[in-house]
């Protein structure tokens, strides 16, 4: 990996922020997330994202505040450190090596400088068991301190967040796993276990998903799998406990929480809907429903006034005073799967794929933020599970993104096959795409791929399906308006086999389809078959015509361990290498192709031109799985890099997504430099909350506000003078401890409020010039330090 | 375990009638049940929830509320009249006017010296309990509007009444109201309809908790009238409410079947002070209106309109799990419906109106076991015979050769003879019965139908001489013990010597009929007999108790039989003892004097005690496992206990002389579908 220093592996972005339960800060301006291997940091009000807080590495597994300082956060990680932040400056404060995995952090007020964590039982790599501990974090001026002494709390802990919960002022822990309660109480240090039957029999799911104390009253409520909340009480009985159950939700409830003063539940599972239960009051609930998807997490500020619910398309939602969703924090979604292909959207410059359940998203790569999203399906979501949906399976973009071509499919079990076509014109009006085709069952069967012809002359669709055929779209122009729709206009097919992929040519002159292990060229204007290509056994999996100056080459990856490559001008195989390529994908600013191979259940990464047998360069176990996913992404701005090794990053940027679905890219030493230098630049240090919008306008129109409040009113110019003067800035800002006796800064202070005459005619000039006598002069100033006494009070409180 | 012709008859439409008050004694453990027919049974909970006694119902009697005094039982009814229950004769032992038009409900104090019932007229009326009768007292304020639902307060100085719209609390000794609580009504549409507070419970601190039609459980300050709480239960009603004996608990029955529980809990760990009521537990064993609960030490009893009684048992009041912890639903009576003529093929159904007489189908297919034969003549009514008078019919027989029906109310004995030649049937009232002959607890005929047998008070049975012409008094068994208990048990052997007959004291008389006298006093078991028989050929009296027991006494000698000794002394299955409802009927197979046959309303059973007995290990229904193995295997793995589970909801199981099986099914479906529609409920997706 030294050699490979300067180009480096990067979540740039899309990581998620639905992992684990948010934390809004004590005076909730602030949620902060674990977002991949970072904390990021979100303004409630704005939305915006203020900072991150790097430093582990490895996957953030839990944040909390620490009980004793509101300013700061613990956060843990699988990387086995417990790592403590001041996340308004965003300054890691200490580092606690632990030394396991930790899988969760839980934090009470009573147990001051105790974290009880969730690590595997003693043999971790092969048990899936775990435990919560507690490790008492040691006092130590280090930044880095070892933290090894745990002490076992509860062995057999589900790992999940969710799963545990402190009680009443920290007297018992309640965790939960499968279908035992167990409720650990630390005064007697004794634990009592409560069970379940599982239930089978009558259709109930009795499994125990998550777990919640009431703050202020003994009261356990638990969340189960189909869909019931316990409320435990009498727990410190063996036998006589009880409980009562509530009964909303169709599906599994996810997430349970308590409002601060524990006059509320909220609950929320996978029908959307935040259900907001009235403690003691069991049968009187409300509901926020419409949130969008899935809800995984809540999290409710300290003072009550704002909920987070975090959703299972990568969303958390902020809602103020419980029915009013206020802000939405939105991450990449990545949904079930991704289904299409990763595409850049030639206007935008945005990443687009499918998102949400029947939409297409377009997500800004450079700023980490959705942009938006386009409905597809146009029909209703059912948040239910185990349901067949329509799904955005395929979307393409013709060259100057004028139009998107889309697909979706609804997979039946046992039924027939629905597959829809679109087609989508980019209205320039409304800055976005509207509907002009629509075709049901463009094929029979499942559409493999679907390409554009790049050619600037004519706006021209290939789809390709294993129904044996592929087909050719055309804008069929209507001579009265520009109101045109799309034809078919080309069925072609060979041999009765079925076409797997295909590409255009970068000019759009030849059409090059892969039918299992044959390759067939076409012309496009006269619909010819012009040449076949032939080679060694395998099913074509991928085609890709080479650009710019290598445009003559035709690459093919084959499923039997081949990459090929063909001189079209030739018609012949100009080399071949043995890869297991799963992913072919070309550069279209420069002659560059990227191809992922699988090997070993790793995946390695090859750049090289076609016209050259050397890669320009390779990168070995890349990220373990196969790479299904990858773009090539456009700069906004060229790098100057003359490095042989980093050149092929100078135009585009390659995106991947790997089998986790993280999605990662490459970046140099010298881009780093930059982005963090402009970073700094952005940096903020008076308020917190300033979004890169006020900073374009809000200090502009601060500042007009001012000069327009001199010009109406004079004496305003004057009331802001004291906060301004340097005996009050002198006083507020220095230490306590340092300061003089208050005699001496009284005399100062009063001297402050005084003007001097000269500055007090100049400002008074214009209102006092027709009388210039002197007395005048004098009341005016009496009346003035009148003012300032007045407002004195105000000033010290 | 032998093979089997087997009439499997599903025309007897037995239909039970709904549970509308129940009142659990708590000193002498014994449950009284109201249904709606007027009939009253009681349940002896310390006997394996055994039905010990059954007062027939009448027509003009309905029953709204019940109340022990001591060992002493009231009850009263919408005709105005409050009765006193003569638990030794099972009848009324007399009814008194109240003068107060309708009554909802009766009351008692905790001392027992005063009754409160309840009127449609607003009044509520104390009556003094005396030794022998109750007189009326006086009446507390006359209010407006009807009173549903008392309860008194443990002190006896309160009393909280529920009325439409509003709970009263009075004072007793000056028979004022102190408080006036008024009940909200309904949302939406109810608004404008009264509420019906319909159950009402005054506890030790002067807290009243209140159920109501409009579905809520309230909790009110007794002394100062205010709310503390209200719990929305139901969109229905809540119609009845029972309080623990500690008072730590109140369940409430809705209309939709379930069974709410309350505890009394504080909300911290460790604290006593702050409790509050909160709802607990939901049990949902009930698909219509809980009219009836009682909160009993370790159980919720509950029965309402579906006619079936539930004793749920409260899990944390148990140690380790036992039969005791089980759930149980007694859906039907714990005595016999059905007679048989085992000579002929006939069944006599006994209702609570009427009598019906069956022939039996008969076919001379044969197939295999498990086929079904096709019927050469269909099962035919022959006779359907309504009774005379109000009162409902408590007993009846049938003799075996079919020549004799008998039955009995509380006021009269009605003898029948039949005649059947070819198909023709006819049938002659005996007019002259002897004097003696007023009403009888069970009725008897001999095998050779020479002679019947009633059971009669304190536990005599008297012996009637039955000839073509006439019957005629001959004798009256008395008991030696002078138990007043009735005698709900009474068989006779085949060769006409013996009778035996059992009481609700427990005890087995057994008589030589020869010689008119008491032979023996079997020796007294502590489990109530559920059923026996004699065995025909060694006059063997087999007796099968509540708690599952089965003894063999040699009658002759009445001592225990080997075989009965040895099971005493290796004790039985722990999956038989664990079955929920009792035996009801003992037959025995006439070709092989070995085989017994047993049922209960979930299976029968053939225990042959040729056999060796089933320990704690081995497999208790084997008879799957048995078919699988081999023949040269078998014989090892067989034990006494040969259950069939074939059939279920059975009434009635009987050999006839032909050696075909009888098997009469009611299954429980066929009761629910005749049941009137419950509440309508929201069901999720529908």
């Amino acid at each position: 990996m030294v050699e490979h220093a300067e180009i480096r592996m990067v979540h740039r972005g899309g990581s998620k922020i639905n992992f684990r339960e948010p934390v809004i800060t004590n005076d909730s301006r602030f949620l902060l997330c674990a977002a991949g291997e970072s904390v990021n940091v979100y303004s409630t009000s704005t939305e915006e994202y203020v900072h991150d807080l790097q430093g582990h590495t490895d996957l953030v597994t839990g944040v909390v505040l620490n009980p004793s300082n509101h300013l700061q956060v613990y956060s843990c990680s699988a990387d086995g450190t417990v790592r403590l932040w001041d996340f308004t400056d965003a300054i890691l404060i200490k580092t606690f090596i632990i030394g396991y995995p930790i899988y969760s952090i839980y934090v009470s007020e009573k147990h001051g400088g105790v974290v009880f964590l969730v690590v595997p039982m003693a043999d971790y790599k092969s048990s899936e068991l775990f435990q919560l501990v507690a490790v008492h974090l040691p006092h130590s001026g280090d930044q880095e301190v070892e933290a090894r002494e745990l002490s076992a709390v509860l062995c057999d802990v589900s790992p999940h967040a969710g799963a545990a919960s402190f009680g009443r002022e920290g007297e018992y822990i309640a965790s939960v796993k499968g279908l035992q309660l167990e409720v650990f109480f630390f005064k007697k240090q004794k634990s009592y276990r409560f069970s379940l039957k599982s239930g089978m029999k009558k259709g109930a799911k009795n499994a125990f998903t998550c777990v919640s104390c009431h703050p202020k009253e003994d009261c356990i409520a638990t969340g189960h799998e189909d869909g019931k909340i316990r409320m435990w009480r009498n727990f410190n009985q063996k036998k006589e406990y009880t409980y009562s159950t509530l009964h909303w939700h169709h599906g599994a409830v996810n997430t349970l929480c308590f409002t601060p003063e524990g006059t509320n539940l909220l609950s929320g599972g996978i029908e959307s809907v935040l259900v907001h239960w009235h403690y003691t009051q069991e049968n009187q609930k409300d509901f926020l429903p419409r949130l969008g998807a899935a809800i995984t997490h809540i999290a409710v500020s300290p003072d009550g006034s704002l909920f987070s619910t975090s959703h299972s398309d990568n969303k958390i939602t902020i809602i103020q005073s419980c029915v009013k969703v206020s802000a939405v924090i939105q991450g990449l979604v990545k949904g079930d799967g991704v289904w299409t292909n990763l595409i850049i959207d030639p206007r935008s410059k945005a990443l687009v794929l499918n998102g949400k359940p029947g939409h297409l998203q377009f997500y800004s790569l450079h700023r980490d933020k959705q942009l938006y999203n386009l409905e597809i399906v146009q029909q209703e979501y059912i948040h239910e599970e185990g349901l067949d949906q329509f799904e955005v399976v395929n979307a393409a973009f013709d060259a100057r993104g004028n139009w998107l071509a889309t697909v979706e499919e609804r997979r039946k079990k046992g039924a027939e096959l629905e597959i829809t076509l679109k087609l989508w014109a980019y209205d320039e009006l409304t800055q976005s795409f509207v509907l002009n085709t629509t075709v049901t069952a463009p094929h029979e069967d499942q559409i493999t791929a679907m390409f554009f012809s790049p050619s600037p002359e004519t706006t021209m669709l290939v789809t390709t399906s294993l129904d044996g055929h592929f087909k050719a779209w055309l804008l069929a122009d209507h001579s009265d308006a520009n109101e045109g729709f799309w034809a078919c206009d080309f069925v072609g097919g060979y041999h009765l086999l079925k076409p797997g992929c295909c590409s255009f040519s970068a000019d759009g002159s030849l059409l090059s389809v892969g039918f299992q292990e044959v390759v067939t060229v076409w012309s496009p204007a006269s619909w010819e078959l012009l040449t076949t290509l032939s080679q060694p056994p395998g099913a074509i999996r991928d085609l890709c015509f080479g650009r710019l100056s290598c445009s003559k080459y035709l690459l093919g990856a084959s499923t039997k361990n081949q990459l090929c490559c063909w001189n079209l001008l030739t018609c012949s195989l100009e080399w071949s290498t043995p890869m297991d390529v799963s992913l072919l994908q070309a550069d279209p600013l420069s002659e560059n192709m990227a191809a992922f191979c699988s090997q070993s259940g790793s995946s390695d990464l090859f750049v090289f031109k076609p016209s050259e047998p050397r890669p320009l360069y390779s990168q070995k176990a890349l990220c373990t799985g196969k790479v299904q996913h990858a773009v090539f992404a456009p700069r906004d701005q060229m790098l100057e890099s003359c490095e042989e090794r980093t050149q092929w990053l100078n135009r585009s940027q390659l995106y991947f997504f790997t089998q986790h679905m993280d999605l990662l890219t490459f970046s140099t030493k010298t881009e780093e430099d930059r982005l963090l230098a402009s970073s700094k630049q952005l940096m903020v240090d008076d308020s917190v909350a300033v979004t890169p919008f006020y900073l374009l306008l809000g200090k502009h129109r601060g500042q007009q506000l001012e000069k327009q409040e001199a010009l109406t009113n004079p004496m305003a110019e004057r009331t802001q003078l004291p906060q301004g003067s340097i005996a009050i800035k002198e006083l507020l800002h220095t230490p306590a401890h340092v300061l003089p006796s208050a005699s001496f800064l009284c005399a100062m202070f009063v001297r402050s409020l005084l003007i001097s005459s000269s500055s007090a005619r100049a400002s008074l000039g214009c209102i006092l010039c027709q009388r210039s006598s002197h007395w005048m002069e004098m009341e005016a100033l009496v009346v003035h330090t009148t003012k300032k006494q007045v407002s004195l009070p105000v000033m010290w409180s | 375990m032998g093979e089997f012709k087997v009439h499997r008859v599903r025309f007897f439409d037995y239909m039970p009638t709904a549970i509308r008050a129940m009142a659990f004694n708590a000193h002498t453990e014994r449950l009284a049940l109201a249904r709606m027919d007027g009939s009253v049974e009681i349940f002896n909970f310390t006997d394996h929830y055994f039905q010990e006694k059954v007062i027939p119902g009448k027509d003009s009697r309905s029953i709204e509320s019940l109340c022990w005094v001591g060992g002493r039982l009231f009850s009263a009814g919408l005709n105005g009249e409050i009765a006193e229950y003569d638990l030794e004769n099972l009848r009324p032992k007399y009814s008194l006017e109240a003068y107060g038009g309708p009554i909802w409900t009766i009351i008692s104090n905790t001392q027992g010296t005063q009754l409160a019932i309840g009127c449609e007229d607003g009044t509520v009326k104390l009556f003094e309990v005396l030794e022998e009768h109750i007189q009326f007292e006086r009446n507390l304020d006359r209010q407006k509007g009807r009173i549903i639902s008392l309860s008194w307060h443990p002190s006896g100085t309160h009393i909280a009444a529920g009325m439409m719209d509003m709970i009263r609390v009075f004072d007793v000794p000056t028979g004022h109201a102190v408080q006036r609580l008024l009940v909200d009504r309904g949302f939406g549409g109810s608004k404008s309809r009264e509420t019906v507070v319909w159950s009402v419970a005054f506890l030790s601190d002067h807290t009243v908790v209140s159920g109501d039609s409009a579905g809520k459980v309230q909790v009110w300050d007794g002394h100062t009238g205010t709310l503390v709480k209200t719990h929305l239960v139901t969109k229905w009603d809540v119609l009845a409410l029972s309080v623990s004996k500690d008072e730590s608990s109140v369940v409430a029955g809705t209309s939709e079947g379930t069974v709410i529980q309350f505890q009394f809990i504080a909300p911290t760990l460790h604290q006593q002070q702050g409790k509050e009521w909160v709802r607990t537990r939901t049990f949902k064993n009930h698909t219509h209106d809980v009219r009836a609960l009682a909160e009993i030490e370790t159980a919720i009893v509950s029965g309402g309109m579906d006619t079936h009684l539930v004793v749920r048992p409260l899990l944390e009041k148990f140690d380790e799990k036992s039969h005791a912890s089980g759930l149980r639903k007694i859906h039907f009576p714990h005595r016999n419906l059905v007679s048989c003529a085992k000579k002929v093929g006939l069944l006599l159904f006994q209702f609570p109106g009427q009598l019906e007489l069956w022939r039996l189908g008969d076919s001379d297919g044969h197939g295999k076991p498990g086929d079904r034969l096709p019927l050469e003549r269909m099962p035919e009514k022959l006779l359907l015979l309504k009774r005379k008078g109000e009162d409902h019919i408590c007993c009846s027989a049938l003799s075996s050769c079919g020549g004799w029906l008998a039955y009995s109310t509380v006021s009269c004995v009605r003898i029948y003879r039949l005649q059947t030649d070819n198909n023709n049937i006819s049938i002659t009232k005996v007019s002259k019965l002897p004097k003696a002959l007023h009403s009888a607890h069970q009725l008897c005929f001999s095998s050779d139908s020479s002679k019947m047998f009633a059971a009669s008070s304190q536990s005599s049975v008297l012996v009637i001489a039955l000839t073509q012409s006439e019957c005629k008094y001959v004798h009256t068994l008395k008991p030696k013990s002078g138990s007043r208990q009735p005698i709900h048990l009474m068989t006779t052997s085949v060769d006409g010597k013996w009778l035996a007959a059992a009481n609700s004291d427990c005890e087995i008389h057994v008589y030589n009929l020869q010689k008119l006298k008491l032979h023996c006093i079997v020796p007294v078991y502590g489990s109530c007999p559920s059923a026996m028989g004699i065995h025909p050929t060694t006059n063997n009296l087999t007796v099968v108790h509540a708690d599952q027991q089965v003894n063999t006494i040699i009658s002759q000698l009445y001592l225990l039989q080997d075989w009965s000794r040895k099971l005493q002394k290796q004790g039985l299955h722990n999956v038989w003892l664990d079955r929920d409802t009792p035996v009801t009927h003992v037959t025995f197979n006439s070709k092989n004097p070995n085989q017994v046959v047993l049922h209960d309303m979930h299976m029968f059973c053939i225990i042959d005690q040729s056999l060796p007995l089933p320990d704690q290990k081995t497999q208790f229904y084997n008879q799957m496992t048995l078919r699988s193995l081999s023949e040269q295997e078998r014989p090892s793995h067989l034990h006494a206990f040969k259950i069939c589970k074939t059939f279920q909801d059975l009434l009635c199981v009987s050999l006839l002389d032909d050696q075909s099986l009888v098997v009469v099914e009611r299954p429980l479906l066929a009761i629910t579908s005749q049941l009137p529609a419950p509440v309508r409920q929201k069901k999720f997706a529908t």
